[in-house]
C-alpha cells in the first residue's frame, strides 16, 4: 500500500512539474532575442507635445535647474521685445498726442466766474503728504521701469553701454525700494479717500455730460466728480495690480515657477503702462488742463469759485457742515493723550 | 568658421556628473551656481534618460535679444558670451532661456540677483583672453587655448560632444547608425530649429 502510494505521489510530481513546464513555455517564448532599449524611451518631441516643456530629476539643491527646455521663454521674449513695445509706445504716444490736440483746441479750462479771493481747504496736509509721496514714487518707478522696456533702444546709443548700465543698475536699485512707499501710498489713497470715491448716480450724469470737458457744462460733482473716481480706481486696482506682480518680480521663484514669473512680468508691463498713460492724463488736468486745480494739491486750499464750478454739491456740504462760513474748518488733529 | 555646439548623446550619458564637477572646477564657480547640470527624466522607469545640459548658445539667443542693457554678445565661433561689468542682474534673461542658463548669485536683499553667471563655452568674456580679470569674472578661456570645454573633453562615456556642430553632427549620425537607435540631439531643434536628421 505505501509503495504504491509512493509511487503515486513520484507520478503526481511529474505530472505538476510538466504542467509547470508547459505553463512557463510561453513566457521564455516572450522574451526578446536582442534588447530594444529604444522601445520605451522618452523621445524629445513626444514631451513637448505632453507639457511644453521638459523637465526631471536633478541632484543640485536649485530645483528650478531639473527643467531642462522651456521654450515658452520664446512667447515671453517675443512679449517682451515686440508686443510690450508696441502697447507701450500707442498706449503713451497716444495719450501725449491726445493731450497735445486736446490743449490745443480746448486750451487751460479756466474759472468762469473769476476768482473770488476766497479760499476753502480741499486736501489737508496728510491727504497732500500722502498724494505727493506716491506721486513721486510713481515718477521714479515709472522712468525706471520704461527704461527696462524702452532704454535699451531709445536711451542707450545715446549714453553708451558704460553709463547706460551705471544708470541702469541705480534705476532697478530705485525700482525696488520705492515700491515700498508706493505701496503705503497707494493703501492709504484708497483707505483716505474710499469715502468719496464710492460711484454713485451723480456721476453717470457727469459722464453723460462730458465731465465737463467740452463746453462750458459744469455738472454736479461732490467731492470727487466721475473722472476723479475713474483715477482714483485705477491708482488703487492698478497700483495694486502692479504692486503684487512686482513682488512677485521683486522675490523671484518664491513659490512661483518660471512660468508664473513670466506671467507676472506681462501683468505688470501691460498694467504698467496703462497707469502711466492714465497718470499722464491726471497730471495734465491738474496742471495745465485747468486753472485752479493745481492748488488743490499744492497748497491745499482751493478758490470758492473753482470749487463751486467743478464741485458743486461738495460745496454745499461743506457749507452745511461749516455753518455759512465758506471755508471749511480746519480738521483737527487729536493729541494720542 | 566653425559654429561650436553642444551635443548631448543621452543614450550613452551615464549621470556621472562629472561634467558637472569638471565645470564647477574649472572655472572656480560659486557655491550655489551650476553653469552645467545633470537631469534625468522618466528616472527609474523604462526608457529613462540622462541629458547633460548648459547654455546651449543658441542661434539668434533669446537671453541677448530680451537683455535691457544689451550685455550679450555672440562670437565669431557662435558662442553666446556676456560682459558682467554691463550685467544689472534683472533675470529678464532667465525668464527668456529655454535651457535655464543663466544663475544669478544671491547678493543684497529680496531676491535681487547679482551678476549674471553662465556657461561661457570654455571661452571666457570681454577681457584680454587668459587674463586675471576674465578669469575672475567667467573662469578659465579654453577656447583661445584651443582647446574644447573641459565638461566634453572629460566626458567618460563621450556622451557630450562639444566641438564644430557639424562635425559632432557627423559623429552622431554614425553613432545612431552603427548602434542602430538614438533619441536624437536634445535641444538643437529648441536652439537652433534644426535639428539632425536620423
Amino acid at each position: 500500500m505505501t509503495v504504491l502510494l509512493a509511487k503515486f505521489r513520484v507520478i503526481v510530481g511529474a505530472l505538476t512539474l510538466l504542467v509547470m513546464a508547459l505553463c512557463a513555455q510561453p513566457v521564455s517564448a516572450q522574451q526578446p532575442t536582442s534588447v530594444d532599449p529604444q522601445a520605451s524611451a522618452v523621445k524629445e518631441e513626444q514631451l513637448f507635445q505632453e507639457m511644453n516643456r521638459i523637465s526631471g530629476r536633478c541632484t543640485i539643491p536649485d530645483q528650478k535647474a531639473c527643467t531642462i527646455e522651456q521654450p515658452a521663454g520664446r512667447d515671453w521674449r517675443h512679449f517682451h521685445g515686440v508686443t510690450l513695445r508696441w502697447i507701450g509706445g500707442v498706449v503713451i504716444i497716444g495719450i501725449l498726442a491726445v493731450l497735445i490736440v486736446f490743449y490745443l483746441w480746448r486750451g487751460m479750462i479756466r474759472i468762469e466766474s473769476g476768482r473770488s479771493g476766497r479760499t476753502i481747504v480741499r486736501f489737508n496736509a496728510f491727504e497732500r503728504f500722502v498724494h505727493w509721496m506716491t506721486a513721486t514714487c510713481f515718477v521714479i518707478l515709472a522712468l525706471s521701469g520704461l527704461n527696462i522696456t524702452f532704454g535699451r533702444p531709445l536711451l542707450l546709443p545715446l549714453i553708451g553701454p558704460e553709463s547706460f548700465t551705471a544708470w541702469s543698475q541705480w534705476a532697478k536699485y530705485a525700482h525696488n525700494y520705492l515700491s515700498f512707499p508706493f505701496t503705503l501710498g497707494v493703501i492709504l489713497i484708497f483707505l483716505m479717500w474710499i469715502a468719496g470715491n464710492i460711484p454713485n448716480k451723480v456721476d453717470i450724469d457727469w459722464f453723460k455730460r462730458g465731465g465737463g470737458m467740452v463746453g462750458h457744462d459744469h455738472p454736479p460733482a461732490f467731492r470727487f466728480n466721475g473722472g476723479q473716481k475713474a483715477i482714483y480706481w485705477i491708482v488703487v486696482l492698478g497700483g495694486g495690480v502692479v504692486a503684487v506682480s512686482g513682488y512677485v518680480l521683486m522675490f523671484p521663484f518664491y513659490g512661483t515657477d518660471i512660468h508664473s514669473m513670466q506671467i507676472a512680468e506681462v501683468v505688470h508691463a501691460i498694467v504698467a503702462v496703462l497707469f502711466i498713460a492714465a497718470m499722464l492724463g491726471h497730471i495734465y488736468i491738474g496742471t495745465i488742463g485747468m486753472e485752479g486745480a493745481f492748488e488743490a494739491m499744492g497748497s491745499g486750499t482751493v478758490d470758492v469759485n473753482w470749487a463751486k464750478e467743478h464741485h458743486s454739491l461738495w460745496v454745499e456740504e461743506e457749507k452745511a457742515r461749516t455753518g455759512a462760513n465758506d471755508v471749511r474748518r480746519q480738521p483737527t488733529a487729536t493729541p494720542a493723550e | 568658421m566653425a559654429r561650436m555646439k553642444f551635443l548631448c548623446d543621452a543614450d550613452r550619458c551615464i549621470e556621472c556628473n562629472a561634467c558637472v564637477t569638471a565645470c564647477k572646477n574649472e572655472h572656480d564657480v560659486p557655491w550655489g551656481i551650476n553653469r552645467r547640470r545633470v537631469v534625468t527624466i522618466n528616472d527609474g522607469k523604462p526608457g529613462e534618460k540622462s541629458i547633460s545640459m548648459a547654455c546651449m548658445h543658441c542661434t539668434d539667443a533669446p537671453c541677448q535679444a530680451v537683455c535691457p542693457v544689451n550685455c550679450f554678445y555672440t562670437t565669431a565661433d557662435g558662442v553666446v558670451l556676456h560682459s558682467k561689468d554691463l550685467c544689472i542682474g534683472c533675470g529678464y534673461c532667465f525668464y527668456a532661456c529655454p535651457f535655464g542658463a543663466p544663475q544669478y548669485p544671491r547678493v543684497g536683499n529680496f531676491g535681487s540677483r547679482g551678476k549674471m553667471d553662465k556657461c561661457t563655452y570654455c571661452a571666457g568674456g570681454p577681457e584680454a583672453d587668459g587674463s586675471k580679470e576674465e578669469y575672475a569674472k567667467y573662469g578659465a578661456n579654453r577656447l583661445a587655448e584651443g582647446k574644447l570645454p573641459l565638461c566634453a573633453e572629460m566626458c567618460s562615456t563621450k556622451s557630450l560632444l562639444a566641438g564644430d556642430g557639424e562635425i559632432i553632427a557627423q559623429i552622431y549620425k554614425e553613432r545612431v547608425l552603427k548602434r542602430g537607435y538614438g533619441s536624437g540631439a536634445w535641444g538643437w531643434k529648441t536652439a537652433d530649429h534644426e535639428t539632425i536628421a536620423s
